[in-house]
This record gives structure tokens, sequence and C-alpha cells, in this order.
């Protein structure tokens, strides 16, 4: 049970102070969470805390490998929509 | 605290005379706070200088103009560090600029990320710094979402100015603006987000404001999404108390990686921005200096020394903080004797100025020009043409000369040729100065000479070293004898950036 940080993580630093378990290193090129100590924020939040302040869509992982956000989870466009609405955007 | 600026008549609202004049209707103890502050008073940002630590990374909110990959070094957009420090490496470091540095009056903590999302790093700096270098103003800037619960910690440590940046008052202008917040542990979305952070804002505001801070608030113009709704956002914070309002164009290329970048969001024409900071003038300070400083800046602004003092190089340095005060000291008080003496003289200019008025009686109004200055600092004209990497634009009249803004050449960024756009650094250049009828250096080669004056911009050596508005007005007396404003300027002028 643990989330995974992988390489298009742009080391903002906003995961690390906010985790429960001091289970995230500062590393280079990116950064890591030590498997053994994340615990899923199970106990301390609801929603684990490394990845609800995370910029970057797929950069953490969930146990299973899948994107905790996923493309367009956080810039509110779904990839099906990304078309019109950069269209949309251009024409302002 | 009575922060609001008051409206006035005659002179000081018309802005005859230099620009200090603009801020001599505030409280005493109000002007000391800003008279040396570059961000704050327009006059002080020719004079003195500003850095700021790259302490803060982290963010607690996403903004659609922003990348958080914040370590690129070619860009020089708000934002953009090249090394993070610790608290202790950014007082070792703000000691050293102070010491090598003196007009170095202001020290900020803007980023990369926000400051107050990492209030122990901001904090703690502030804090040895307020112990040890009582000489620099300190200040801060934020997006406003953790202010209200940090207010009183930002009071403790002397921070006498703090820029809140709003962008809207609207949450369904917000939620264009703002994808997500992370509030109270969750990542919330949407216009339930702006909501929040819209409130947060206000809060802070005015509980910096009942507390006497001096509060800038910040706006990026984002044509199409609150170019219209900035006028309300100027009414609002106005009414609240803030004493500066500073209107910034969105800086949105795709090369940014921004999520307006990438969506192709454009930013604002120069005139565009212009006319909105005009209505949002009103009886607020407008702030038009504004430079769109990296978040690791050092030096005048406009300028940027960095890399002079990067963390290898403020290691070998034995600084004796007592010695440099008492330097630091002695070069604020000339460049105070220097002000003053400027400020008498451009005073004789614009009495003559409006006497201008006679030669023509008929007319009782000539066009306004639009005057571009390369400076290097000193509030004079006082750069080779070639070496300008911005310029100040004034707006003359015939009452008056008002700084209107600053114009970048190289527009944020110096990757050259990787940003595959084949205009020539002059024609980008020209471009810049778009409806501009006149630029004021101290030296031109002589082929810029040629092509500036095929676009319609008539360059002018002949005030160099003279004070910069003294020689905006005698160019425009110049003009107005040669009957060079009885027609409009010539067309190509009239295309925007
Ligand atoms: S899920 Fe929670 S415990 Fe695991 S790394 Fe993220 S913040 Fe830390
Ligand atoms: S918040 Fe995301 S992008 Fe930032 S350091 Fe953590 S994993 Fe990397
Ligand atoms: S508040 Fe600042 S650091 Fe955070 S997303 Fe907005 S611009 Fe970027």
């Amino acid at each position: 049970m643990a989330l995974t940080i992988i390489e298009s993580c742009v080391n903002c630093w906003a995961c690390e102070p906010l985790c429960p378990s001091k289970a995230i290193i500062e590393a280079k090129p990116h950064f890591l969470i030590d498997a053994k100590k994340c615990s899923e924020c199970d106990g301390d939040f609801a929603e684990p805390q490394c990845a609800s302040i995370c910029p970057i869509e797929g950069a953490i992982l969930d146990a299973a490998g899948l994107a905790v956000n996923p493309p367009g989870s956080l810039t509110g466009i779904p990839p099906e929509r990304l078309a019109a609405a950069q269209a949309e955007i251009r024409a302002r | 605290m009575e922060l609001k600026v008051k409206s006035q008549g005659g002179c000081a609202s018309s802005g005859c005379g230099s620009s200090a004049d603009r801020l001599s209707h505030l409280p005493e103890a109000i002007r000391a706070k800003v008279n040396n502050h570059p961000c704050f008073s327009e006059d002080a940002h020719h004079h003195y200088a500003r850095m700021h630590v790259a302490v803060a990374p982290a963010c607690n909110i996403q903004c659609h103009y922003c990348n958080r990959k914040y370590d690129c070094s070619n860009e020089s957009r708000p934002g953009v560090v090249s090394e993070l420090l610790t608290p202790d490496q950014a007082v070792k470091k703000v000691l050293a600029v102070a010491a090598n540095i003196p007009q170095m009056t202001v020290l900020g903590i803007a980023g990369p990320g926000d400051p107050l999302a990492n209030p122990e790093r901001t904090l703690e700096t502030f804090r040895q710094l307020s112990e040890k270098a009582p000489d620099i103003r300190l200040c801060v800037s934020t997006n406003g979402l953790a202010l209200p619960e940090l207010v009183d910690e930002i009071c403790k440590h002397n921070i006498e100015h703090v820029t809140i940046t709003i962008n809207c008052v609207d949450p369904d202008v917000g939620a264009k603006i703002y994808p997500w917040i992370f509030w109270k542990n969750r990542r919330v979305k949407g216009r339930k987000a702006a909501e929040i952070l819209i409130a947060q804002q206000q809060k802070g505001l005015e509980m910096l404001v009942e507390r006497g801070v001096l509060v800038k608030v910040n706006s990026v113009l984002i044509p199409g999404v609150n170019d219209a709704h900035l006028k309300e956002v100027s009414r609002v914070v106005k009414a609240k108390g803030a004493f500066l309002h500073n209107v910034m164009p969105l800086i949105a290329e795709e090369e940014h990686g921004t999520f307006y970048g990438l969506m192709g969001q454009r930013g604002p024409t120069n005139e565009e921005l212009q006319t909105l900071q005009d209505a949002c003038a009103g009886d607020m300070a407008m702030m038009r200096h504004c430079r769109q400083c990296r978040a690791d800046a050092v030096g005048m602004l406009g300028e940027d020394r960095g890399h002079e003092f990067t963390l290898d190089k403020i290691e070998t340095m034995e600084i004796d903080y007592t010695a440099a005060m008492a330097r630091r000291a002695q070069v604020h008080a000339e460049i105070e004797a220097n002000r003053a003496a400027q400020r008498t003289q451009s005073g004789e200019v614009f009495v003559s100025l409006a006497s201008l008025k006679r030669p023509a009686p008929k007319k009782t109004e000539t066009r306004p020009v639009l005057m571009a200055v390369a400076t290097a600092g000193s509030g004079v004209v006082n750069q080779h043409f070639g070496h300008a990497r911005e310029f100040l634009v004034y707006e003359a009249s015939a009452t008056d000369v008002r700084f209107i803004g600053a114009r970048k050449v190289d527009l944020y960024c110096s990757g050259g040729d990787t940003c595959g756009d084949a205009e020539t650094t002059l024609q980008k250049i020209i471009r810049t100065l778009s409806g501009c009828e006149v630029v004021l250096c101290s030296k031109i080669g002589y082929e810029p000479w040629g092509q500036l004056e095929a676009a319609g911009i008539v360059p002018n050596g002949e005030h160099a070293m003279e004070p910069i508005e003294e020689a905006v007005a005698a160019v425009y007396r110049e003009m107005l004898e040669s009957g060079r404003l009885d027609h409009a300027p010539a067309p190509e002028q009239r295309m925007s950036a």
C-alpha cells in the first residue's frame, strides 16, 4: 500500500511538507515516496495529501499503478473536450 | 488607518510635476514607508533596488498562467528561479547583497510558489532579517488563500508591505483562472474553489488594512476572461483600503508550458493594458512600473544581478553588517539629496511647460504623445539605445508628463534562436515601441536610427543625462513648436504589439 511519484514530477515541493508519514524524499531527478513509510494517509486524512496538492496530472500513481490525477482532472477539461476548449480560448 | 487615497484636484491629480508628487497627499507615516520602496513608489524605482529570495517553493492553488516547473534559467517570468534557498542561505544572501548594493532597500519573498503556503520557511527568513538587518524593508506577496490565518504572524515580523494577487471578485470569472485550490487537506475544484479563494483574499486584505499594513493588489489582465471585470476589482479593493493597484499583462507563450500558453490564450496588447490601467486609475494610485520580476531577482527593477550572488559566491563573502549599515545610510542620504535636487529642477520645467499654451492660443488642447526612454537608473536619460533591455514609456501632453509603463525588449526570454522567430532584435524593439513617436536615449547607432525613423519613431540623443520627465517635456515642446503635433501620428504606429 503505497503511492509512487514518477518522472513527470516537477519538484515543486508542494507534497513534501504535507505527508503525515514523512515518506516523501527530495531526490534528483525527481521527488520520491518511500514505499515502506507511505500509509496512503490512512488514519490521518480522508484523501492522500500528496496527490491532493500535486499540480501535475499523472505524476503520482496509486498502488495499482494508475494516475491518481488522470488527464483532464486538474485542468478541468477532459481530453475529449480539449480541442473545443482550445478554440474557445484562442478566440478571446 | 487612513489608507484611502483621497481624490485630489489640481496639480497632484493631473500629475503635473514629478511622480513623487503623486504621493504627496499621503499621511507622512505612509510616505515614509514608500519613499524608498521601488515597487510601491514609481519615483523610488529609479533610485532604489530590491531583491527577492526564493525560499518558498510550494503552492496551495493553481493559476492557469503558472507553470510550477520553476527552474528555467532562460526566462525571467514571475515565479521562475534558478536556485532554491533555505532560510539560512537566504539571510546570508540578503546581507551580502545589502552590503554590496547599498541602494537595495527592500527584501521581498514572492515565491517561486506561494510564500504563505510555506509559512515556516518564509517566516523564519523574516524573523532573522528583522533582527540582523533592521534597515531593510520586508515585504511578501501571496495569492491570499492562507493569508487570514497568518496576518498576525506577518505583523509580528515587522512586515510593512504585502502584495495580494487578486484577479477577480466574482467566482464565475475565478473559475476560468483557477482550476483548483488545496483547502483544509482536500483539493477543491471549479467555482467553489474560486469562491473560497476570493473570500480569503478579501478577508486578508481587510485584516491587513485594519492593522496598518500597506497592501498592494496585483491583477493579471487576461483578455476575454477578466478584462472587463478588473474595473470592479479595482473599485472593491480600493474601497477596502488597498494602497496601490497594479494591473499586469498576462504573459502566455506556448514554450512556458502554462495552461494558458498551451491553450493559446493571448496576452493583452500595450494599448489594451494602458486603456484598462487608465480606466482603473480613478482616485487610487495605479502602479505602472512593475517589471514582473523573477522570484529571485536582485538589483534595480528591470535589471537582474542575481548571478553576482549565487550560493557559491556568497559562501566566500565576509559581511560586517554594522559597517555596511553605516555605508548604506550614507548612500541613501546621497540619493535623497539627489532626488530633492531633481524635484526642484523639474518643478521649474513644468512652469514653463504650462506657458506653452501661449504660442498656440486657439488650440485648447494639443494631442498627447508617447515617448520611450532608455535609462539605466537615477531617473535620467542615460542609456545607449543598443544596451536597453527595456524602455520606459511616458505620455507627454500640454499639461503634464506621466509615466505609462515599462516595455521589455526581449520579452521575458533570452532563449535566442530557440524561440523560433526570425524577427531581428531591432524589428522586435520597433514592435515593442509601437505607439511611441520618439525614443530618448544617450546615444544610438546609425542603422537603428534609420530603421526607427522609417517606422515613424524619431530617435533623440540630445537630452542625455537630463532628468527623464524634463527631457520628455522639452521634446514635446520642440514637437509643438515645429508643428509636428498639428497632424496625427503616422499610421504604422497605430498597430499594436
Ligand atoms: S499518500 Fe500520504 S503518506 Fe503516502 S506519500 Fe502521500 S502524503 Fe505521504
Ligand atoms: S507535488 Fe507533485 S510535482 Fe510537486 S514535488 Fe510532489 S510529486 Fe512532484
Ligand atoms: S499562486 Fe503563484 S505559484 Fe501558485 S499557481 Fe498561482 S502563480 Fe503559480
